[in-house]
C-alpha cells in the first residue's frame, strides 16, 4: 500500500536512539501515576538531558525580563521592570527589523548581536581578536556544526569522508554524521585517567582507517560531554599540533565553557591556544568553535540558539558556508537576544547586576555541590565508579553489572545498560541515559545523568538510583 | 600576540557581490613573504553540492540593497532617501503590528512573574499557564520533544479538523518545526535516494519558492520544472504535469510532487477542481505530494478560497484518502500574524507508513527540537481567543485589519501595475507577492548579457540602484524562456507602497526609453 518505503541508505544506517524506548516507558509510568497508580515515588525526575530547566533550576531573571519587554514593548512604558532591562530591550528592539522580535533577522544573525559574541569571545580569550563576520548564528550549535558538516563532507567523492569523533560522543553529532554519509572514525577517551584525550589514540584511529575513509576532520568537545573532563592547554596544544600535522579540520564544541567547577580546572579556547602557539600553526589551522544558550547557568535549550567561530577558513570556502546559513538557517531572534544577554550580562553598578550575580552564585554552588555529592555518593557504592566531573552538564559513571542480568537484557534484545535504564524508570522513577547511546569500551556500562539540578533533587537522584541498584544486583545475583 | 598574527587573523571582507564578480581562491602571502600551506577545505575539497546552493530572496541583489542603506547611512548622496526592501516576505519588517494578544501570552510564558500584573488579560494569563505546565520544568527553556510538545500538537489537529469542516486529524501525524522551511527541507532528506537513473526526482512549480530548488540542489536531487500557466493566473495544468513527469522518467525516479497554495511568487489560489486533479495525478503516477500552505489565510480576490490538500483529499474518498501520501506545511511566519522571527511551524503526514515515521523521528532528531516559543505561537494561531473572552474583540479587530489591508494593498498593486506599459500583473489573489511580468528591450538584454548578468537581475540591480527599491529578479524563482519578471511584496505600508508602485513605473519608462 505505500508507495514510499525506499528510504537513502544514509537516513537508514543513521542509528536510532535509545532514548525513545525510555521516553516510551516513561510516558507510560507517568500515566499510570496520574491514574493513581501506587509507586514507591510520587512523580518522575528526568534527567536524560542536559536540560537544566527541565530538572528544576530556575531561568536566570534578567534574560527573562527583557525577553518579554522585547515580546511586549508596552512593558517599557512601565516601571515595572528595572531600567537596565528596558534599556537593553530597547537597544535590542532597535536591532531588529520593523523593531519586532517578529521580523527575520540577517541571514547569518542580527548585527549587533554578532557584534556583542565577538567582543565576547575576545574578551574571553584574553584581547584575541575576534569578528563579526566570521560568526555564524543558527537555531542551536548543532545546527551550526550540522552545517559545517555539510561543506567538509563530500557525498560525491569515490572515498567516503571521515571525522574522528570521541567516544564517549553526544549521540547527536554521530547521528548527524551518519545522516550524511560520513563515516564516524572513534577515538576512546582514557576513562581511568579522567576521560582525557590521549593524542597516541588519535593516531591509531587516524591509523585504522588508512584507505577506507578520506579523513577531514577532528571532532572534540570541551568541557565533555558526556564525559565531564575539561582539556589542560597541553591537551588542547596537543590536538592543535595533530591536526595540523594530519591536516585535519578541527571542530572544536565548546558549548559547556561556562559549567567548569572542578577545583584545578580551568577552560581555554581551542581559539586562544591556537593564537598562543604563534605561527605557522596560528594562521594555518583551520577551526571551527561552536557554543550555545542552551548551556552555561542561563539553560535556555528551548530557545534555539547557538553560533560558530570560523577560523582561517578560506574566503571564498566561506561565502559558500554563508548562504548555506542564509538559505537553512534562521536563528529564532528570542534565542539571539538570549545569546546577546549570555555574552553580555548585567555588570556592577547595573540596576540588575545584584539579583544577576545571586542567583549565578546560587546555581554555581549548586552545582559545584552537586558534583562533589555526585563524585562522593557514587564512588563510595559498590557497582558504580566515577571520574570527577569537572565540567559540563553530566555525570558519566561506569557500572557494574551483573552477568545475570547482561545475559535478560540480551535475551531481550536489548542493551544491558538500556535494560537497567528502562527498569530505572518503572521501578525508581528515575529517567537518565545508558552508555550505550554514546558508545563506550566493549562489554563496559555507564549511565549518564545531568548533573544541572537543583541540590534537593541530586539527593533524591543518588538516594533512587542506590536504592535501585542494591535491589537490581540482588535481584540478578 | 604579536601583530602579524592579528593581521593574519583579520578575514578579507567578502567581496561585494554583484553576480559577475566571484572570489577567486588566492594564496595567502604571510608576513614574511612565505607561501602559506594550502588549506584542508577548499573550494575543490569541499562538498560539491553546497556550491550549487543559491537563495534569491537573499541573494546578490539584496546584499546589494544592504550595502546601499550602509552608504545612505554614512552621509552618501543617492537619488533616493531610502532602501525600500519588498524583496522578503517580512510583514513586521515593513511595519505590520503583531497580534496583541499572542505577544501579551508570549511575555507572560516568559516572565512568569507578570502574572501577577493586572494589565494583562485574564484569557492570556491562562493561557500562558496552560502552556508553562506543557514545557519542562515550567520554563519555555526547557527542550521539547522532538516531535515537539504535545499539547501544542493536540491543538494544532484540533485546528485542522475545524478548519477541514471535521475531517479527522490524528496529532501523532503532527510535527512540530523549525518554520515550514525546516518540514520540507527534513521531508525532501527523507525522500531522496538512488543512484543514477534512479536519482530521485522532485516536481516543483516553475515560477516556485527558491528554497525547494536550494535544498534540491544540496541534496543531489533531480529538480523536475513544471511550468504554471501564466496567461490563466498562473493555473496549474495538468498536461504540463503529465509532461514534465514523462520527460523526467527518462533520467530519473520522479517521487515526489510540490505545490504551493496560494501560490508563492505568484499569489495564485487554487480552485477545488485543480486540487482534485493534482490528487487524482499523484495517485495515478504514485508520487509524494508536499502542500505548502503557509499562505492559507492569505486569500483576496472575489471567489477564491483556500482548500486544504487534506480536505479535498479526504473529500474524495477511501480509494485516495487511503493511498495518497501527503505533507502539508504551515508556518507562523505568514498569513494575519508575520512572525517570522519565532521560525514556528508543523506538518501534517498523511499514509506515511510507519518504518517511514521512524526514520522521519531520526532526522528530527538531529535538530534536537524546535524552538519552544514558536511552538507557543503556534498553539495560540490554532487556538485563538474566542468569543465571549475578554481578549477576542481586540484580536478578531486586528486580525481583520491585517488581512483586509493586505486585500488592498493586492488589488493597488495589480492595478497600478497593469496600468505601465510593458508591465503585466496577474491579479494577486492571495500570499503576499505579484509577479508581474515585464518587457526588456533587445539593447537592454544585449548590455545585460555582455556584462554577464541575467536581463531582470540588470533590470532589479539598476532599479535599486536608482530608486532605492528592492525587488528580486524573476531568473531567481524560475519563468518560462524568454519571459521576465520580478517578484514584489505587497507588505510595505499603503502610503508606502503607492510611492514605491509610482516609482516601479517612472523606472520602467524611463529604463525602457533608455534602451529603445
Amino acid at each position: 500500500m505505500y508507495l514510499f518505503t525506499e528510504i537513502g541508505s544514509n537516513v537508514k544506517n543513521m542509528k536510532q536512539l535509545e532514548y525513545l524506548v525510555l521516553a516510551k516507558q516513561t510516558k507510560k509510568v507517568i500515566n499510570e501515576l496520574r491514574q493513581g497508580v501506587i509507586k514507591p515515588y510520587t512523580e518522575v525526575i528526568d534527567v536524560c538531558w542536559g536540560d537544566p530547566h527541565r530538572a528544576g533550576i530556575k531561568p536566570l531573571s534578567f534574560v527573562r525580563q527583557v525577553l518579554a519587554a522585547c515580546l511586549y514593548p508596552q512593558l517599557l512604558e512601565s516601571d515595572k521592570l528595572l531600567v537596565d532591562v528596558r534599556q537593553r530591550a530597547k537597544r535590542l528592539l532597535e536591532a531588529c527589523d520593523g523593531g519586532s522580535v517578529g521580523s527575520y533577522s540577517p541571514t547569518t544573525g542580527i548585527p549587533e548581536i554578532s557584534q556583542k559574541v565577538s567582543e565576547f569571545i575576545k574578551k574571553r580569550d584574553g584581547g584575541v581578536p575576534s569578528y563579526p563576520e566570521n560568526i555564524y548564528i543558527s537555531p542551536g550549535s548543532q545546527w551550526s556544526l550540522a552545517n559545517i558538516l555539510n561543506v567538509l563532507v563530500n557525498p560525491e567523492a569515490s572515498l567516503r569522508t571521515g571525522v574522528l569523533t570521541p567516544v564517549p560522543c553526544h549521540i547527536t553529532t554521530i547521528t548527524s554524521l551518519m545522516g550524511m554519509g560520513a563515516v564516524v572514525i572513534p577515538y576512546y577517551l582514557n576513562e581511568e585517567q579522567g576521560w582525557t584525550l590521549q593524542v597516541e589514540e588519535l593516531q591509531r584511529a587516524l591509523e585504522s582507517v588508512k584507505g577506507v575513509c578520506n579523513p577531514v576532520a577532528l571532532y572534540v568537545i570541551n568541557p565533555g560531554n558526556p564525559s565531564g573532563l575539561v582539556q589542560s592547554r597541553k591537551s588542547i596544544q596537543e590536538v592543535i599540533q595533530f591536526v595540523s600535522e594530519k591536516r585535519l579540520f578541527l571542530l572544536a564544541d565548546e558549548v559547556y565553557q561556562d559549567c567548569v567547577f572542578g577545583e584545578t580546572a580551568e577552560f581555554v579556547s581551542y581559539k586562544k591556544v591556537l593564537a598562543e602557539l604563534g605561527p605557522p600553526l596560528s594562521d594555518t589551522v583551520e577551526l571551527a568553535s561552536f557554543h550555545s544558550a542552551s548551556k552555561g547557568f542561563m539553560g535556555e535549550c528551548g530557545l534555539r540558539a547557538g553560533y560558530v567561530e570560523l577560523v582561517n577558513v578560506d574566503p571564498t570556502v566561506m561565502q559558500y558556508i554563508e548562504n548555506l546559513f542564509s538559505t537553512f538557517s534562521g536563528a529564532p531572534t528570542l534565542g539571539q537576544i538570549a545569546l546577546e544577554v549570555m555574552t553580555n550580562p548585567p555588570q556592577p553598578g547595573d540596576p540588575s547586576y545584584p539579583l544577576y550575580k545571586k542567583e549565578m552564585q546560587q546555581i554555581r554552588t549548586t552545582l559545584v555541590q552537586n558534583v562533589k555529592r555526585v563524585y562522593e555518593v557514587l564512588n563510595s557504592l559498590p557497582g558504580f565508579s566515577c571520574q570527577p566531573v569537572e565540567g559540563g552538564a553530566f555525570a558519566f559513571p561506569t557500572i557494574h553489572l551483573p552477568p545475570k542480568a547482561i545475559q535478560r537484557a540480551k535475551e531481550a534484545g536489548m542493551e544491558p545498560d538500556t535494560f537497567y535504564c528502562l527498569r530505572l524508570v518503572e521501578e525508581a522513577g528515575l529517567l537518565i541515559s545508558p552508555g550505550c547511546e554514546f558508545g563506550q569500551k566493549e562489554a563496559t556500562y555507564h549511565i549518564r545523568f545531568c548533573i544541572m539540578t537543583p541540590q534537593d533533587t541530586m539527593v533524591e537522584i543518588l538516594k533512587r538510583l542506590s536504592n535501585f541498584h542494591t535491589k537490581f544486583v540482588k535481584e540478578f545475583s | 600576540m604579536n601583530h602579524g598574527t592579528a593581521l593574519l587573523w583579520k578575514r578579507r571582507a567578502l567581496s561585494s557581490l554583484s553576480t559577475t564578480r566571484r572570489g577567486l581562491p588566492k594564496e595567502k602571502m604571510s608576513e614574511n613573504g612565505m607561501m602559506s600551506r594550502a588549506k584542508v577545505l577548499t573550494i575543490d575539497t569541499m562538498n560539491p553540492t553546497v556550491k550549487k546552493v543559491e537563495y534569491a530572496v537573499r541573494g546578490p541583489i539584496v546584499q546589494r540593497a544592504v550595502e546601499l542603506e550602509r552608504e545612505l547611512s554614512e552621509g552618501m548622496k543617492k537619488p533616493f532617501a531610502e532602501v525600500i526592501k519588498a524583496n522578503i516576505g517580512d510583514a513586521h519588517a515593513m511595519g505590520q503590528q503583531p497580534i496583541t494578544f499572542f505577544r501579551q501570552v508570549l511575555a507572560l510564558c516568559s516572565y512568569p512573574e507578570l502574572l501577577s500584573d493586572s494589565t494583562f488579560p485574564e484569557d492570556a494569563k491562562s493561557r500562558a499557564c496552560r502552556i508553562l505546565n506543557s514545557c519542562g520544568g515550567n520554563s519555555m527553556g526547557s527542550y521539547s520533544p522532538s516531535q515537539g510538545i504535545e499539547s501544542v500538537r493536540q491543538d494544532v489537529a484540533h485546528y485542522i479538523e475545524r478548519r477541514d469542516g471535521g475531517v479527522p486529524c490524528d496529532p501523532d501525524n503532527i510535527y512540530l518545526t523549525t518554520g515550514a522551511s525546516d518540514g520540507i527541507v527534513t521531508m525532501l532528506k527523507l525522500l531522496v535516494c538512488g543512484e543514477g537513473t534512479m536519482r530521485t526526482g522532485v516536481m516543483i512549480s516553475i515560477p516556485q519558492y527558491p528554497l525547494y530548488s536550494a535544498a534540491l540542489a544540496e541534496l543531489g536531487a533531480v529538480q523536475i520544472n513544471y511550468y504554471l500557466n501564466e496567461e490563466k493566473c498562473w493555473s496549474l495544468d495538468i498536461p504540463e504535469l503529465q509532461r514534465a513527469l514523462d520527460e523526467a522518467r527518462l533520467y530519473c525516479n520522479p517521487r515526489a510532487l510540490c505545490i504551493i497554495n496560494p501560490g508563492n511568487p505568484t499569489g495564485q489560489v487554487q480552485s477545488r477542481e485543480c486540487i482534485e486533479d493534482v490528487i487524482r495525478f499523484a495517485a495515478k503516477e504514485r508520487l509524494f505530494l508536499m502542500a505548502d500552505e503557509v499562505y492559507q489565510d492569505n486569500v483576496y480576490a472575489e471567489g477564491c478560497h483556500f482548500h486544504s490538500f487534506k480536505k479535498v483529499l479526504f473529500e474524495m474518498g477511501p480509494e485516495y484518502s487511503e493511498t495518497v501520501e501527503l505533507a502539508s506545511f504551515h508556518s507562523t511566519s505568514k498569513c494575519y500574524m508575520g512572525e517570522c522571527g519565532f521560525r514556528g511551524g508543523y506538518m501534517e503526514i498523511i499514509n506515511m507508513d510507519n518504518d517511514v515515521k521512524a526514520q522521519l523521528t531520526k532526522l528530527l532528531s538531529v535538530r534536537l527540537c524546535p524552538p519552544v516559543p514558536g511552538q507557543a505561537l503556534m498553539d495560540l494561531v490554532v487556538n485563538p481567543p474566542q468569543p465571549g473572552e475578554p481578549s477576542y474583540e481586540r484580536f478578531i479587530k486586528e486580525r481583520t485589519a491585517t488581512l483586509s489591508t493586505l486585500a488592498e494593498k493586492a488589488k493597488l498593486t495589480e492595478q497600478v501595475l497593469n496600468t505601465v506599459q510593458g508591465i503585466s500583473c496577474n491579479p494577486v489573489q492571495g500570499a503576499m507577492y505579484s509577479f508581474p511580468r515585464i518587457t526588456i528591450p533587445e539593447k537592454a538584454i544585449k548590455e545585460a548579457t555582455e556584462m554577464g548578468q541575467l536581463p531582470d537581475m540588470f533590470y532589479c540591480m539598476k532599479m535599486l540602484e536608482e530608486t532605492g527599491i528592492c525587488l528580486v529578479p524573476g531568473s531567481g524563482f524560475g519563468q518560462k524562456e524568454g519571459t521576465y519578471h520580478f517578484r514584489m511584496t505587497i507588505l510595505p505600508p499603503t502610503d508606502k507602497l503607492k510611492i514605491l508602485l509610482n516609482k516601479v513605473q517612472e523606472f520602467h519608462q524611463k529604463f525602457t526609453q533608455q534602451y529603445s
